[in-house]
C-alpha cells in the first residue's frame, strides 16, 4: 500500500486554521458533459463545510470527487487542482483505495450492510487489517457515533434491523471505524425524521473536534445551524449549447452566507425565493 | 381543482383521453370487445395445449412405467435379455458423476465470469461488449452444437481426453455455462450499488468489497441459477452421446476411465429396443428422471424463497 505521501499530507501548517482541502479551478466531467466548472475554495480542519444549492448543481459531484468515489463512475473525470493537506489528490503517485480510507462518506440513503450490527463496524478495520482490539475499535466507534447505549446489548442483531436514523449513525460509526481524518456526508439525514435529524446534527457537532466534516444539504436550516463555513451553487445553463453546467457562485463563513451574501442569487436561494 | 377551473386546451385534452380510455374499458364498441375475447380464447387455447401435452406425457409415463417402480429399478444393471429386471445402475451412477463434474465446473467459472463482467470489465471497451453479447449468443445454441464442440475439442483435438465420463461433463458444463453467467450476472445485477459504496468508501479494494459483500449477497440468486442450470444438465442427452455416452455400459462407470452412460440416454436405449417390455423399462425411467429435476427444481425454489431479499 502506497503511503499517499505521507510527509507531504501531513504538511504541517502555521495558521491557526489549516487548509485540509483546496480546490483550484476544478471542473469535473461525466463523459462529455462538463456537470461543474471552475470551482475553487478552500476547506478547513476541524470545521464543518456545507456545500449547498438547487438540484443537480454538483454538489454530490464536487464531494465525491473529493475522496475519488467519483473514480467508481465510467467516464468521470476530474480536472483542475485539488489538493489534500498540499498533496494533489488526482496526483499518479496516489491510490485511490488509500485515499477513501483517510477521507471517508456517509450516504444519502442509510446504506448498512446485510450483517449484524457489530459486523458492520468492525468490516473495515478487519477488512484494512487494523491493529488493536477489534472488540474495542467497535466499540469506540459505536461510542463515537453516540449509538452505544442503543445497540450495546444487540451488538449481533441484524442492522436492518434498526430505524433510519440508527442506521445512519451505524454508518457514521463504520466510517469513524477506519480512524479517517474527513468525513464527507451527502444529505445525510434526507431521509430521517426531525428527531434523528437532530441527533445526527448533535454528533457533527461532537464529531467536528477530530474531524473535518464535509456535508452536502438541501435543508438551510441544517446548514445555517451546524455549519461554519457554506458554499453556495447553482446551474448556469448556456442556452447555446443546451448544456447545464454548476457552478460555484460564492463561499464564505456561514452566518454571512445567510445573512449578508454577497451574490443576488445566493440572496434569492437563502431565503427561498430561488426559481 | 374543478373541471370549470381547467383551461380549455387541458380540457380537449383530458376529454379525448377520457374518451380513449371508456373505448378501451367500457362495452360500448362491439368490435373491441369481440376482438379481446378471440385474443383472450387465443391465450387460453395455446396454455391449454401446453398443459395438455405435459400432463399427456406425465401420464403416459405414470401409467406405461409405474408397475415397474422399485428399488431395483435404480440399482440393477440393465440388460439386454431380461427387461422385467433390467434397472439404470450406471446411467445414475454416470449421470451423478456427470453432474458432479458439471457442478465444479460452472460454479467457479460461472461466477468467475459474472463477477468480471458485472464488476471489474469496462463496458465502454468493444471487447467486453462483444464477450457479453455473445454469452447471451451461446445461450440460445442448440445442444447438439456443444456435443460437436465437444466431441472435437475435448474428446479428441487438443485436449484428447477420450469418451469418458469427464468429457461428458466438460461439454455439459460448456452447453450450460452461458445460463449461468447469465444467471449469476443478474443476480449481481440485483444488489443495489449502495453495497459495494458503502463498502469501498471505508477503503478496501474493489475486489475485497466484491468478495465480502457483492458476492455474498448475491450468492442465493447465483445458487438457484446454478440449480436451474443443473437441472437442464440432468435432462441432456443429445450432446451426451456424440462424447461417448451412447455406449451400453453394465459395469459401474469410472469419472476418468472407460465408457460410461446417463440417465436420459439409457432411456433413449431402451426406448428405442422392439419390445415392449423395454418400453415400460425407458418410461419408468422418465419417471425416475422427473423425480430428480422436480427435487432439484424445488430445491431451488426453497432457496430463492428462504433467501429473497427486499434492500
Ligand atoms: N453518474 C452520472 N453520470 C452522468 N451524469 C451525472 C452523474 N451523476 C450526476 N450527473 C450529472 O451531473 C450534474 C450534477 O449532479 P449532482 O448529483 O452532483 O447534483 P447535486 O447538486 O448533488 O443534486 P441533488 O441535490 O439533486 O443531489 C447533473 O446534471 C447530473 O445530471
Ligand atoms: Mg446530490
Amino acid at each position: 500500500m502506497k503511503e499517499l505521501g505521507k510527509e507531504k499530507l501531513m504538511a504541517e501548517s502555521a495558521s491557526t486554521k489549516e487548509e485540509v482541502f483546496s480546490l483550484d479551478g476544478v471542473n469535473v466531467y461525466y463523459g462529455d458533459s462538463l456537470a461543474v466548472k471552475d470551482v475553487s475554495f478552500p476547506i478547513y480542519k476541524n470545521e464543518i463545510t456545507s456545500l449547498i444549492g438547487p438540484s443537480g448543481c454538483g454538489k454530490s459531484t464536487i464531494l465525491r470527487s473529493l475522496n475519488r468515489m467519483n473514480d467508481l463512475i465510467p467516464g468521470a473525470r476530474v480536472e483542475g487542482d485539488l489538493q489534500y493537506h498540499g498533496a494533489d489528490i488526482y496526483g499518479s503517485d496516489i491510490d485511490p483505495v488509500q485515499v477513501r480510507k483517510i477521507i471517508g462518506m456517509v450516504f444519502q440513503k442509510p446504506n448498512p450492510f446485510p450483517k449484524s450490527i457489530y459486523e458492520n463496524v468492525a468490516f473495515g478495520p478487519q477488512t484494512l487489517g487494523m491493529k488493536g482490539n477489534l472488540d474495542d475499535i467497535v466499540e469506540e466507534a459505536l461510542v463515537g457515533a453516540a449509538l452505544w447505549d442503543e445497540v450495546k446489548d444487540r451488538l449481533k442483531d441484524n442492522a436492518f434491523g434498526m430505524s433510519g436514523g440508527q442506521q445512519q449513525r451505524l454508518c457514521i460509526a463504520r466510517t469513524i471505524a477506519v480512524k479517517p481524518d474527513v468525513i464527507l456526508m451527502d444529505e445525510p439525514c434526507s431521509a430521517l425524521d426531525p428527531v434523528s435529524t437532530y441527533k445526527i446534527e448533535d454528533l457533527m457537532m461532537k464529531l467536528k473536534e477530530d474531524y473535518t466534516i464535509v456535508i452536502v444539504t438541501h435543508n438551510m436550516q441544517q446548514a445555517a445551524r451546524v455549519a461554519d463555513k457554506t458554499a453556495f451553487f447553482t446551474v448556469s445553463s448556456n442556452d447555446e449549447e443546451g448544456s447545464r453546467t454548476g457552478v460555484l457562485v460564492e463561499f464564505d463563513e456561514t452566518g454571512k452566507i445567510f445573512s449578508n451574501p454577497a451574490d443576488q442569487r445566493t440572496q434569492d436561494y437563502v431565503t427561498g425565493r430561488f426559481g | 381543482m374543478t373541471s370549470s377551473s381547467v383551461p380549455k386546451r387541458s380540457r380537449s385534452a383530458m376529454d379525448a383521453s377520457a374518451a380513449a380510455t371508456q373505448a378501451l374499458y367500457g362495452a360500448s364498441d362491439p368490435g373491441l370487445r369481440i376482438r379481446s375475447i378471440v385474443f383472450r380464447s387465443a391465450l387460453l387455447l395455446s396454455m391449454t395445449v401446453a398443459l395438455i401435452a405435459i400432463i399427456g406425457i406425465i401420464s403416459w409415463a405414470v401409467v406405461e412405467g409405474g408397475q415397474r417402480l422399485s428399488l431395483g429399478l435404480l440399482t440393477n444393471n440393465p440388460s439386454s435379455f431380461r427387461p422385467e429386471t433390467a434397472g439404470y445402475r450406471p446411467a445414475i451412477l454416470g449421470s451423478f458423476q456427470i453432474i458432479a463434474g458439471v457442478i465444479a465446473l460452472i460454479i467457479p467459472l460461472g461466477v468467475g465470469a459474472a463477477l468480471y463482467l458485472e464488476q471489474f470489465a469496462n463496458k465502454q471497451r468493444w471487447y467486453n461488449r462483444a464477450i457479453e453479447l455473445n454469452i447471451q449468443n451461446l445461450a440460445g445454441v442448440p445442444s447438439i452444437v456443444f456435443g460437436i464442440l465437444g466431441l472435437a475439442f475435448i474428446v479428441r483435438g487438443p485436449l484428447d481426453m477420450g469418451f469418458i465420463a469427464a468429457a461428458g461433463s466438460a461439454t455439459i458444463a460448456l452447453l450450460v455455462l452461458p445460463t449461468v453467467i447469465l444467471a449469476s450476472r443478474e443476480a449481481i445485477k440485483a444488489v443495489p450499488p449502495s453495497l459495494l459504496e458503502g463498502a469501498m468508501a471505508l477503503g478496501v479494494t474493489r475486489w475485497q468489497a466484491v468478495w465480502k459483500m457483492v458476492l455474498p449477497a448475491a450468492a442465493p440468486g447465483m445458487l438457484t441459477g446454478i440449480i436451474l442450470a443443473v437441472a437442464r444438465a440432468i435432462g441432456e442427452a443429445a450432446p451426451l452421446l456424440l462424447v461417448g455416452a451412447a455406449t451400453f455400459v453394465t459395469f459401474d462407470p469410472n469419472f476418468w476411465e472407460g465408457g460410461y452412460s446417463a440417465l436420459p440416454v439409457m432411456i433413449y436405449q431402451y426406448a428405442g429396443r422392439p419390445q415392449d417390455e423395454f418400453h415400460v423399462l425407458a418410461a419408468a425411467g422418465v419417471l425416475v428422471m422427473l423425480g430428480l429435476v422436480v427435487v432439484v427444481n424445488s430445491v431451488a425454489v426453497w432457496l430463492r424463497a428462504k433467501y429473497e431479499r427486499t434492500w
